[in-house]
């Protein structure tokens, strides 16, 4: 019985996420259900340009969520993500506050006494008013909840990872002057990586570990199609087979998903009926971003067409 | 099932995929919500859970087939071929008179003769599941045991009083007893694939930590070929693992010292006196390694795998010099970032492979072009037999080299009993190094390289 509710929740997932624009294939969607079931981040790989972060933009609309983004960078410290003391504000106050300090301890005799009845007011210039919420903290700090999102994580050193796990585990961090802050409502968590320096095992072991790879034929159409309306069905089929082709050769960086869509755009503003040689010559920039690439791809591209055409036919 | 997925976590482990406690505990949490019955479900599940890198899920998911794949008893199709012609004419004849007489020994028969002869699937599939269970089927280790892992999972499964049903029957029923040896044959086999199965399963940990083993202790020259690529594996592994243990960079401070210097120029504020105070620091170099080999002969092999376990350690060191030498000596530090380990090697061998070494006229070629990217931080290591072909070793040459650098470390492949017979020159060689160890092995190449990059630490 639960197994059916698993099944069909997973479903929901999937067309919520179609929904907004997103389509997810099952294991995307499988991921989705279960950090929602069990309560833990995601961390998902894969090249550039497959739809890491349009996967965290397109759960936060689905489920009418904020989104907070981290973008990680190297030298990003605690207090850039986590918090900071106003100290501006700090001062500010202590030097408008002087007179009612000199009031406030006027009655006593000695320093000592001073000092004594200052503790008695407590650590006013450490309270909450003087904490600037960075992402991370104001991700703890939303009461409905929303979905975080820590962007190129690999790109952060390896301190940083450290500084996160606290909040991935029990979504809490501790601040020393104010103590332990936990989330309100947990947050959905949505890491991503591209692989460009492995990280440590503590903060693999947190996370559920999703790999999106280049999307099949039959799905990438479908995403081609959710996000360029205008596109015709032969003209769709075709291109996307052709980049399957153009994804066979061995390229410094390969089309991605996002290449795809900008070629589809690209395609239907210069009203292109179906591909030809000519086009795709004039437009190989947009798919392949280096000039080297390019030039391995064109003496391939007439034999790509027609593989992509009879595809078409047949498939 | 609990039983079930412990035993999938064993199995995973065993294709390499570290499966921790706390993964194991979250996998559950994770199974229980999505439950068994939608397998690709499972199987997301469990990938999404256990694995953390792309290989892991590729290893993972050929587990997952695997584990799930229930070997199948396969007697029916044999028996249901043999049986179907006489079969079919005679059910009502053998349904009527299998009343009568076939009950009545089918009372009298073991659980195991009756799952058997009414060719339940389902029940022989499950009971073949428990027995396996009952023998610990994921101990075994060594495809040796295959046998008597066989034996103990038909004994669980009530062999013994299957013999003896047999054995009455032959004498009352002969048909029926031949039907059965028919089915326990199938069950024989259903069995060996199961354990087939467990070996594949549990055991390839087992199997590969041995062969490692062996491996690491066999003489790197005298491998076989299709050992190369094994070979390779493990010293990338070797490699990983000195990664791991070096490259994390540690900030080391002595504490004691004062560093006037600094000290002062940080308390200039306050006048000069020392408020806030600086200590010494331990300067830590990069490694900066040029190694010489010597690729000829059978020494061609170890600087092979020498070659590339250096130029695997990246980001412990980055600044490596590599040379190849038999009769003359050439640069190779480009050949090999920019080919395969093959291709490289074929490549150098090409260039100065097959000659007889000449370590004399090798030092010198590298004294000429090369002496000056020599410093004090260098460490010159040295692979190679040190048999010149009694032609002159220019030890003076060493010696400058020596003099130069920070260490000279000569690894010879031979053993230190041979050193000095023949045309080696290693005892002449060694005065002017500052360490000589043996390096015939992948272990001892291990051992080598992680002390000569602890030197640095």
């Amino acid at each position: 019985m639960a197994d059916q509710k698993a099944s069909t929740s997973i479903e929901a997932v999937e067309s919520g996420l179609a929904a907004q624009g997103y389509i997810a294939s099952r294991q995307i969607a499988t991921a989705v259900y279960l950090s929602q079931q069990i309560e833990k981040p995601i961390l998902v790989e894969g090249p550039a340009g497959v739809g890491k972060t349009e996967l965290a933009k397109a759960i936060a609309a689905w489920r009418g969520m904020k989104m907070i983004r981290l973008q990680c960078y190297e030298g990003l410290d605690e207090a850039k993500a986590l918090y900071e003391w106003k100290y501006a504000k700090q001062l500010l106050y202590t030097q408008i506050l002087k007179d009612k300090l000199g009031e406030v301890l006027g009655g006593a005799q000695t320093l000592h006494a001073a000092l004594d009845q200052l503790h008695t007011f407590g650590d006013v210039f450490f309270s909450k008013e003087f904490v600037e919420p960075r992402p991370l903290l104001q991700a703890l700090e939303q009461p409905g909840g929303c979905v975080l999102l820590i962007d190129e994580i690999d790109k952060s050193d390896a301190e940083f990872e450290s500084l996160l796990l606290e909040i991935l585990s029990d979504f809490q961090v501790t601040i020393p002057e104010l103590g332990t802050v936990s989330a309100i409502a947990p947050p959905t968590v949505i890491l991503t990586s591209n692989s460009e320096r492995d990280l440590g095992d503590a903060l693999k072991r947190r996370c559920l570990h999703l790999h999106i790879g280049f999307p099949e034929q039959r799905l990438e159409e479908r995403i081609v199609e959710s996000r360029v309306p205008g596109i015709s069905q032969t003209l769709r089929r075709q291109m996307v087979g052709f980049i399957h082709e153009i994804r066979t050769l061995d390229l410094k960086k390969l089309p991605s998903v996002s290449e795809t869509i900008d070629w589809a755009r690209v395609l239907v503003l210069l009203q292109a009926g179906e591909l030809d040689t000519e086009i795709v010559k004039d437009t190989l920039n947009v798919l392949l971003k280096y000039e080297a690439d390019i030039e391995a791809a064109l003496p391939q591209v007439t034999t790509f067409i027609a593989k992509a055409a009879r595809h078409n036919v047949f498939g | 099932m609990r039983e079930n997925l412990h035993r999938f976590f064993r199995a995973a482990r065993g294709v390499g995929v570290r499966v921790s406690p706390a993964e194991s505990i979250d996998a559950m949490r994770a199974v229980s919500q999505v439950g068994f019955s939608d397998r690709d479900i499972l199987r997301d599940t469990l990938l999404l859970t256990l694995a953390k890198t792309q290989d892991e899920k590729l290893a993972l998911g050929d587990c997952f087939d695997l584990f799930f794949s229930q070997p199948e008893p396969q007697q029916e199709q044999p028996a249901n071929d043999d049986n179907a012609p006489e079969g079919n004419n005679q059910s009502p004849s053998s349904d009527a008179s299998g009343d009568a007489s076939g009950s009545e020994p089918a009372e009298s028969l073991g659980p195991l003769a009756q799952m058997l002869l009414s060719q339940d699937r389902n029940a022989i599939a499950a009971a073949l599941a428990n027995a396996s269970a009952a023998a610990s089927l994921s101990d075994i280790r060594y495809s040796t045991q295959r046998g008597i892992f066989s034996t103990r999972i038909l004994d669980a499964m009530g062999l013994q009083r299957l013999r003896d049903d047999l054995d009455g029957l032959t004498a009352t029923n002969p048909s029926l007893a031949e039907r059965l040896r028919a089915a326990l044959d199938g069950l024989r086999e259903a069995v060996r694939d199961a354990v087939s199965q467990g070996l594949a399963l549990y055991a390839r940990e087992e199997a590969e930590n041995l062969r490692n083993e062996i491996l690491r202790n066999a003489p790197l020259a005298r491998i076989e070929p299709r050992q190369v690529e094994q070979m390779r594996h493990l010293i990338r592994q070797i490699a990983r693992r000195l990664r791991e243990r070096y490259s994390k960079p540690r900030k080391r401070q002595r504490r004691g010292h004062l560093d006037v210097r600094r000290t002062l120029r940080r308390n200039a504020a306050w006048g000069g006196i020392p408020f806030l105070t600086a200590w010494k620091r331990k300067h830590r170099d990069r490694p900066k390694i040029v190694a010489l080999c010597d690729v000829s002969g059978s020494v061609a092999r170890v600087s092979d795998f020498f070659l590339l376990l250096i130029h695997s350690l990246h980001e412990v060191v980055d600044d490596v010099r590599s040379f190849a030498f038999s009769s003359h000596l050439i640069e190779v530090s480009d050949i090999l970032e920019a080919n395969t380990p093959d291709a490289a090697m074929a490549e150098i061998m090409s260039k100065v492979g097959f000659g007889s070494s000449d370590y004399g006229s090798s030092l010198d070629d590298f004294e000429h072009e090369f002496m000056s990217i020599l410093t004090p931080q260098t460490t010159v290591i040295v692979l190679g037999d040190a048999r010149s072909n009694n032609l002159d070793p220019r030890a003076d040459i060493l010696k400058r080299i020596s003099e130069r650098s920070k260490r000279l470390v000569w690894l010879n492949p031979e053993g230190r009993l041979a050193w000095g017979f023949g045309d080696s020159e290693m005892p002449r060689y060694a005065t002017f190094c500052t360490v000589v160890r043996q390096c015939a092995t992948a272990q001892q190449l291990e051992r080598a390289v992680s002390d000569i990059v602890a030197t640095y630490q």
